[in-house]
């Protein structure tokens, strides 16, 4: 029966595919006589949504096994490719290459990090939550660790983790619907609410999984296409994960002859006067700020009237004027971020390859230590965040549980190993054709992409010509606008942001599930009302699925400013939370109720008392004042896993060898786990 | 559940090849990461450094993963057990 269903879902999704590769030519062919952009934005994102709301109505379901686990009937190929959905996010899909052109060898902590992740879910934890087969993780807990105490912390930590992580997803979506279709961004987030929706509400678990391949044949032939064009342009071969080698050594001869250039030394000593001149400024305030006021309503007065300078100009100032800001204390942060921006302008870039750079040892012990933490934390993180280890009660066997993670891995390297490529093909265009040339002849999506504010060019030595140290970008724009650097059609702009939909969608489908499956599954159906009917039990679920994205849609639209960071503590407070008890309960036998509640809370609290006090000085809200800390050895708020795991693997151990050892039950429960039957 | 020898024996076989796999995880993650500076004088394909953090550990993750599978998945039926495909 396993058989026939695999050869009718290939079927399925080979006819798919070959009906996507025909819309692609179609809109292509329509390019060409003239259809406008907006059309083919519109018609990329109907006919995806579309795709993605006829599975899930297929796929609808009142069965509580099929809503929670698919019916644990997902062979391993599928389960790997909606593992690679459900994981790449719109972090993986827009930020991931953008922040290797930006950092170089840095940036490929996240690259590690989020796939040797995988080696830990294979041979720590997947087989063995198979073999538990239940449907959550709190679950695994609660039977593990005997009652509802380590259930509680369990679903608290889920919670918690999983709406940080969604709400960055329904932002990406807002962003690139409003971005490529030009819809309003609250607008935007509500319609990618209703993509989301469509399939999780009817038919959980099993729709979700069936989309989620979907996304992922649309989000990896998105994200390969763009650059294995621009790397046939430059080097001549489809294949950009092999050919990006040779550009990696022509960008490190570019480099050598950029960085020294009279011109652009010029330009970063102007940005370093600039930022010493802020500096001062910051220094004697408060008598810097009506000093400066003053000064510019002097110059306003004296060019108003004086009937040679032109309106415009006076206008200029008044503004500059009204912008000033209103308080010491907000003229000390305003300034302190332009002095911040304008250090990194005037500071010498490094080679894209050189690892842990720096001007003192320090500097560059800094940069190691906080490289191996950061892949510490995201691959714990990754081994330990309940969407994906969930994925795995879904395969129909321990064995399949087993090959399942390696087809995750799989599909997933299909996008990590192309994004460095990403990051050096780009690097290799903008370094060649754009530094050097004049400012007044830039190609066209410089200015496409700077009225969105996501290109910065200030010509600081006014000499007309674009240095290096004049071009900000931000990290989002290497992807999205790979195809006009490369000068391709609009349609294949339209294929990325479908792409880009398909990742954001797809995680935010998997990770709202989880949270609702925590919330209805082990909070109503384990603790409240144990006897509420399999009917009743979907009806919560699903009105709670509502609930939650609604409230996550909201959040979302108040554009909160430090998701990106957020996004990464997620991987923190789930890594410290969950691995040490989930490792610990199928490996040490002596592990007991008191040590996992005690290890989790206090992982737990850790890792969020370190995030707070390394990140924020202050908090408004809980009239917190002057909380801020020094970091311990440098390491940043995003890395504070790194403190709350060992803790929380001491904790245990200490606090169970304290306590009676777990009954006999427990002891039985865990040699069912070790041991095939 | 009644332990045999046999039960004993899977678990110890069982734990051996994770922790020997654990370890190539672990030099291939953070020994040459610590060394990355190092490796970079060395070229293979690209500076072994970089090349290693780009696609050199990514490959060898995917090989410990498959080779697990396989192993734990052919000791399952050494030692006897009847877990079917629809189970």
């Amino acid at each position: 029966m396993q058989n026939e269903l695999t050869s009718r879902l290939r079927g399925y999704y080979l006819s798919y595919t070959g009906v996507f590769v025909a819309l692609i030519l179609l809109l292509a062919y329509l390019e060409r006589q003239g259809l406008p952009p907006r059309w083919i934005g519109y018609a990329f994102l109907f006919f995806t949504i579309m795709i993605y709301a006829a599975i899930g109505i297929m796929s609808r379901t009142a069965n509580v096994s099929e809503y929670y686990v698919a019916g644990r009937r997902v062979p391993a190929v599928y389960n790997g490719m909606a593992t690679g959905a459900d994981w790449m996010s719109a972090a993986s899909f827009i930020g991931l290459a953008g922040t290797l052109y930006l950092s170089g060898y840095q940036g490929l902590a996240y690259v590690m990090g989020w796939t040797g992740g995988y080696v830990l879910v294979a041979l720590l934890l997947a087989p063995y939550l198979r073999r538990f087969g239940q449907y959550t993780v709190p679950d695994f807990l609660a039977a593990r660790y005997g009652g509802n105490a380590a259930r509680l912390v369990g679903v608290f930590a889920t919670v918690l983790a999983s709406f940080v992580y969604v709400v960055a997803q329904i932002y990406g979506v807002g962003l690139i619907a409003s971005r490529f279709v030009g819809l309003q961004f609250e607008i935007g987030v509500f319609l990618g609410l209703a993509g989301i929706l469509v399939c999780s509400f009817l038919g959980g678990m099993k729709a979700v999984t069936w989309t989620q391949v979907a996304q992922y044949v649309i989000l990896i032939v998105a994200y390969i296409t763009p650059v294995a064009m621009l790397s046939i342009k430059v080097t001549g071969s489809p294949v950009p994960q092999i050919s990006y080698w040779e550009v990696l050594e022509k960008v490190r001869v570019l480099e050598t002859q950029i960085f020294t250039l009279p011109a652009e030394e010029q330009a970063r000593q102007r940005f370093q006067e600039r930022a010493d001149a802020l500096e001062a400024r910051i220094e004697a305030l408060p008598e810097s700020l009506t000093q400066e006021k003053s000064l510019l309503l002097a110059q306003i007065n004296e060019r108003k009237f004086d009937g040679v300078t032109p309106m415009r100009e006076v206008r200029a100032l008044e503004r500059q004027r009204r912008e000033l800001p209103a308080t010491p204390e907000q003229a000390r942060v305003k300034w302190g971020e332009a002095r911040h921006v304008a250090l990194e302008r005037a500071a010498v870039p490094n080679h894209h390859s050189d690892a842990y750079p720096g001007k003192t040892v320090e500097a560059r012990n800094a940069a190691r230590i906080n490289f191996l933490t950061l892949i510490f934390c995201l691959m714990i993180g990754t081994a330990a965040l309940p969407h994906i280890l969930m994925r795995y009660y879904t395969t129909p066997s321990v064995r399949e549980a087993r090959a399942s993670v390696f087809w995750s891995l799989l599909f997933i390297l299909a996008l990590y190993l192309t994004a460095p490529a990403y990051a050096v093909f780009a690097k290799h265009e903008i370094y060649l054709h754009l530094v050097n040339s004049e400012i007044a002849r830039l190609p066209g999506w410089i200015s496409a992409w700077s009225k969105l504010g996501l290109v910065s060019i200030e010509d600081i030595n006014r000499d007309g010509i674009l240095q290096l140290a004049e071009l900000t970008l931000n990290p989002d724009v290497i992807v999205l606008a790979t195809p006009e650097i490369a000068g391709l059609p609009y349609v294949i702009s339209g294929l990325v942001a479908a792409g880009a939909l398909a990742a954001a969608l797809s995680t935010a489908d998997g990770l709202l599930l989880t949270i609702t499956g925590a919330m209805s599954h082990d909070v109503y159906y384990k603790i409240i009302r144990p006897q509420a009917s399999t009917q009743w039990r979907l009806v919560i679920s699903k009105s709670l699925l509502l609930v939650v994205a609604v409230f996550a849609a909201m959040f979302a639209a108040q554009k909160p400013a430090t998701i990106l960071s957020m996004v990464a503590w997620a991987f923190s407070i789930a890594g410290a939370a969950f691995f040490p008890a989930l490792v610990l309960g199928i490996f040490w036998k002596r592990a007991n109720k008191q040590g996992a509640v005690a290890g989790m809370l206090a992982g737990l609290l850790v890792t969020l008392y370190y995030m707070v006090r390394v990140q924020f000085d202050n908090i408004t809200w809980l009239g917190l004042h002057g909380i801020g800390m020094q970091p311990w050895l440098e390491v940043q708020s995003t890395s504070a896993g790194v403190w709350g795991v060992p803790v929380g693997f001491l904790v245990i151990v200490v606090v169970s060898l304290l306590t009676p050892p777990p009954p006999r039950e427990t002891q039985e429960l865990v040699e069912q786990l070790r041991y095939p039957a | 559940m009644q332990l045999t020898q046999k039960h004993v024996e899977y678990w110890q076989k069982n734990l051996r090849i994770t922790a020997i796999l654990l370890a190539i995880w672990f030099v291939v993650t953070f020994v040459a990461s610590w060394y990355a500076r190092e490796l970079n004088e060395i070229t293979f394909i690209g500076p072994l450094g970089f090349y290693m953090g780009a696609q050199g550990s990514l490959v060898i993750y995917v090989v410990i993963i498959w080779f697990y599978a396989r192993y734990m998945n052919n000791m399952d039926q050494e030692y006897g057990v009847h877990e079917g495909e629809d189970e």
